[in-house]
């Protein structure tokens, strides 16, 4: 199985304190897998470095076979590879439409295509058929700023699907999102990841979220990684329980899970 | 073409062809009252381009004053052609924004004003004094030629003029197209969400200079049309802070909904400022800043507003 | 270099840096606490110096004691920046504070422009001359040329102005509330200071010492119109290379501004103009936030 990502002893510290270290992974085509930690483990920084965000202080990346270290998001993008975050980056003051609108219009031209009108029909066509995908047509001509949640998560990730990545990085797509929710919306989500055979790697807090997605299980552990392992036998390691599953669990219990009725 | 027949693009040929049959009717003192509005509703679309990026510039009187003198100094190497001064001096003041807009792009907000500032006070510092180039005395300005053809008084106004509103057509025009594409809408994307830029796959930075470009280019073309309309140019009247203020004030009374709202905004300007001069010189800065204030409280996107309030009240 | 030439450029570099610093401390201590760059400072100095030239003019003509002009001058600013502070902050700035920031500086631009007008309205354009506590003080030489003792008392009153801000920021009440208010208006809010009035206050404070700037330079200028349009973008520079918000910076921006600007029109004129903003444009490019800037939160 030829290898989509391999990072190599990646480290990244600030100063004195140390983020990341002896990040060592290697994710094969079309791998679904789940990246859990409690808060502050080093996932988040993980996906910046991997996409260019925040460059590592040793270690190397490669995408495809190349190396991507230095490389400014855009450019890792452009190669197929990219992310969503945990709080939805997109244009608030603009409809559903006319964000996805733009997103296209980035991606189908580049040089002096970019003097081209924006609006054409074939390009409505084309983000329409995008919202189909994601199911948000009925908010499609609704500002940004006044979706719920949950739209404007399935928005995110629907940007950034929209040069069809090779490899897809989800910072906590369900989090914010109501428990009856989260399911119907990680469908959503696969099922139009799965069309177009994305190897997706997502930072998730929600252990039944990543049992039922996810086949391969990736945990951190102040920066380093404790287990990397198939799903069910993740769940089982003892260090696993120790330092994440019992921290959430606990997470759980006490708070009722992200702020949910 | 299809994307180019909008409202806006009929607007403004109705506009052009209305100005230039007006054009034979004018009084010399209105034609002169067009061309500075022309003049500077030119650096106010440049600002419009930078304002929907976010981005605001105390300092646009540097390209301005660059134009205008480009202009006077190209007189005095013995160019007098329209065309070609007009052309150079603004290709001169694009070159400047070019160079300058590889610094001016990494920044944002109250920095990048200022900076802009800095760099126009570095400018008129510069002119004010230089012996060589009239120090604060300025330079006089004549009138120019066309392609050789000489022309007097009156006559020599007309051409100017009708020149001067084609050339803003075809500017505007260009600049609704280009705001109408991927490019255009750049301009959004950027002051609303850079990273989300990033992500999508293009470069925040290169937006911002584009635009900056642009910016440039026209304050530039505006700087040439007052050196001619003016017959002079010196520091205090091209690149003094106030005069960037007086750009920014046209940007803010316009709005930024339309190419055509600069353009009408600096009519406006103007028409108040003439009148207020003539009829009341002693408090005319006094009608201006209160305009301005009001404008600021209650009619926060500018004139160009009562456009979509009227559509609105219509429906 | 001979030594007089650099006794010189010394000199006079401290006195313009003094009388820039005075002028930008107002400016900067306002942005510190409100966050707005205000353009009225500018009037501030202007009116500042023409009341006091009225002032001082109507003094010495009924033959009061002398050295009163020093009280005058004193007596003026405070006059004007309680004035202003109830003009412009309380009637104007106070319904902009939600707005963007550069609306804000265009407002106060606008404001400034028609405060030049009421000016010309009650001063007139003939210049004001008001050179008796200029000459009540004599001269003194160092290095063998003659200066003005007014001239040098700037310097001065600048270290006295300078220690006064430092001692009411970290040693009273007052000064902690405008520094709680500067590192987080929210929060300080949330504690029960009273924001309204620490905005008013400093406001008043700001005005004060940009009228005092005006008002101690005008016996040694020709008080005309223009000069607040002349001196608002020179304070605007010396904020920016110090630090919007920084006093210290303010006095270390105006030393290097005012040496800078000495040394040019000594020895090389044809740069007297624009090597403040050589300067500013530096700083801008290489720190941005100026060299002293006060202490921002990070949040989140």
């Amino acid at each position: 199985m030829s290898s989509v990502l391999q990072v190599t002893d990646l480290e990244k510290s600030f100063g004195g304190v140390i983020a990341a270290s002896n990040i060592n992974i290697s994710v094969g085509e079309q791998e679904i897998i789940g990246i859990i930690g409690a808060n502050g483990a080093g996932k988040t920084t993980f996906v910046n470095m991997v996409t260019g965000y925040m460059p590592p202080t040793s270690g190397s990346i490669a995408f495809m076979g190349e190396s991507i270290l230095g490389l400014q998001p855009r450019d890792i993008t452009k190669l197929g590879l990219t992310r969503t975050f945990q709080i939805p980056q997109v244009f608030l003051s603009e409809t559903v439409f006319d964000n996805l609108t733009l997103a296209f219009g980035i991606a189908e031209q580049s040089g002096w295509g970019l003097f081209i009108p924006l609006h054409t029909e074939e390009r409505t066509v084309t983000v329409d058929a995008h919202i189909e995908r994601y199911q948000i047509r009925e908010y499609r001509d609704m500002a940004a700023s006044a979706l719920p949640q949950g739209v404007r998560k399935l928005l995110d990730i629907a940007m950034a699907t929209v040069r069809r990545p090779k490899l897809l990085m989800l910072d906590e797509p369900t989090s914010g999102i109501s428990i009856e929710e989260k399911f119907g919306i990680m469908d959503i989500i696969m099922n139009a990841l799965a069309e177009e055979k994305t190897t997706v790697l997502f930072i998730e807090h929600d252990m039944e979220i990543v049992e039922r997605y996810v086949s391969r299980v990736i945990a951190f552990y102040q920066g380093e990684i404790i287990c990397d392992a198939a799903t069910a036998e993740a769940m089982q390691d003892p260090k696993v329980k120790e330092f994440v599953l019992g921290q959430d669990k606990y997470n759980a219990e006490a708070s009722g899970n992200n702020g949910h009725a | 073409m299809k994307g180019l027949f909008d409202k806006t693009f009929w607007g403004l040929t109705i506009g052009l062809i209305a100005l230039l049959i007006l054009n034979f009717f004018l009084a010399d003192w209105l034609r002169g009252i067009g061309l500075q509005s022309i003049a500077r509703g030119m650096v106010a679309l440049g600002l419009l381009v930078l304002w929907r990026t976010g981005l605001i510039s105390f300092g646009h009187a540097l390209f301005f004053g660059f134009g205008a003198y480009a202009a006077a100094l190209l007189q005095r190497i013995g160019i007098n052609d329209f065309f070609v001064i007009l052309i150079v001096g603004t290709a001169a003041s694009g070159l400047l924004a070019y160079g300058l807009g590889f610094l001016l792009r990494q920044y944002r907000a109250i920095y990048f004003a200022l900076l802009n500032l800095a760099f126009s006070m570095i400018l008129w510092g510069v002119l004010a004094n230089l012996e060589v180039l009239g120090s604060t005395d300025g330079i006089g300005v004549r009138p120019p030629s066309y392609l050789g053809i000489e022309l007097e008084g009156e006559a020599n106004q007309m051409v100017l003029f009708a020149l001067a509103i084609i050339f803003t057509y075809l500017v505007a025009v260009a600049t609704n197209l280009y705001l109408r594409s991927t490019l255009g809408y750049m301009t959004m994307a950027v002051r609303e969400n850079e990273i989300r830029v990033e992500y999508l796959g293009y470069s925040a930075e290169r937006a911002i200079h584009m635009k900056y470009i642009i910016s440039g280019l026209v304050a530039g073309f505006g700087g040439v049309v007052m050196a001619f309309a003016v017959g002079h140019v010196d520091p205090d009247s091209m690149a003094y802070w106030p005069i960037s203020g007086d750009f920014v004030f046209i940007t803010i009374l316009s709005g930024s909904g339309n190419v055509a709202a600069p353009l009408i905004g600096a009519m406006v300007y103007e028409l108040i400022r003439s009148y207020a001069f003539e009829y009341a010189p002693q408090v005319w800065q006094l009608i201006m800043g209160g305009s301005l204030l009001l404008i600021i409280m209650f009619l926060p996107d500018g004139l160009w507003s009562l456009t979509e309030r009227f559509k609105r009240d219509k429906a | 270099m001979d030594l007089q030439l650099l006794a010189v450029i010394l000199v006079d570099g401290l006195v313009y840096a003094s009388y820039l610093f005075m002028v930008a401390v107002g400016l900067t201590v306002i942005f510190g606490v409100q966050k707005v760059l205000n353009v009225t400072h500018g009037a501030f100095y202007a009116y500042g110096a023409y009341l006091a030239a009225q002032m001082i003019g109507l003094y010495y003509g009924a033959e009061w004691p002398a050295y009163g002009g020093f009280v005058i001058i004193v007596l003026s600013a405070a006059f004007l920046g309680v004035v202003f502070a109830f003009l412009i902050e309380r009637g104007l700035l106070k319904y902009l504070y939600h707005r963007d920031e550069h609306i804000i500086v265009l407002a106060t631009f606008a404001a400034f422009l028609m405060l030049e007008d009421i000016q010309i309205l009650i001063w007139g354009m003939n210049p004001y001359l008001a050179f008796q506590p200029l000459a009540e003080l004599g001269t003194s030489e160092i290095a063998e040329l003659t200066f003005d003792n007014y001239s040098l008392s700037m310097i001065a009153l600048s270290f006295i102005i300078a220690f006064g801000l430092w001692y009411g920021l970290n040693r009273t009440m007052w000064g902690k509330m405008l520094l709680a208010v500067i590192y987080d208006r929210e929060l300080s809010q949330a504690m029960g200071i009273n924001v309204t009035a620490v905005f008013l206050g400093t406001f008043m404070i700001g005005a004060f010492l940009g009228a005092l700037g005006g008002a101690y330079i005008a016996p040694t200028i020709s008080v005309q119109p223009g000069i607040g349009v002349e001196v608002i973008v020179l304070a605007f520079a010396v904020v920016v290379i110090g630090g919007m918000g920084s006093i210290p910076g303010a006095l270390i921006g105006a030393v290097m501004v005012g040496i800078a600007r000495a040394a040019a029109v000594h020895m090389l004129p044809e740069v007297e103009l624009f090597v403040i903003y050589a300067i500013m444009a530096t700083v801008l490019v290489f720190r941005p936030q100026g060299l002293f800037a006060p202490v921002q939160a990070r949040k989140i």
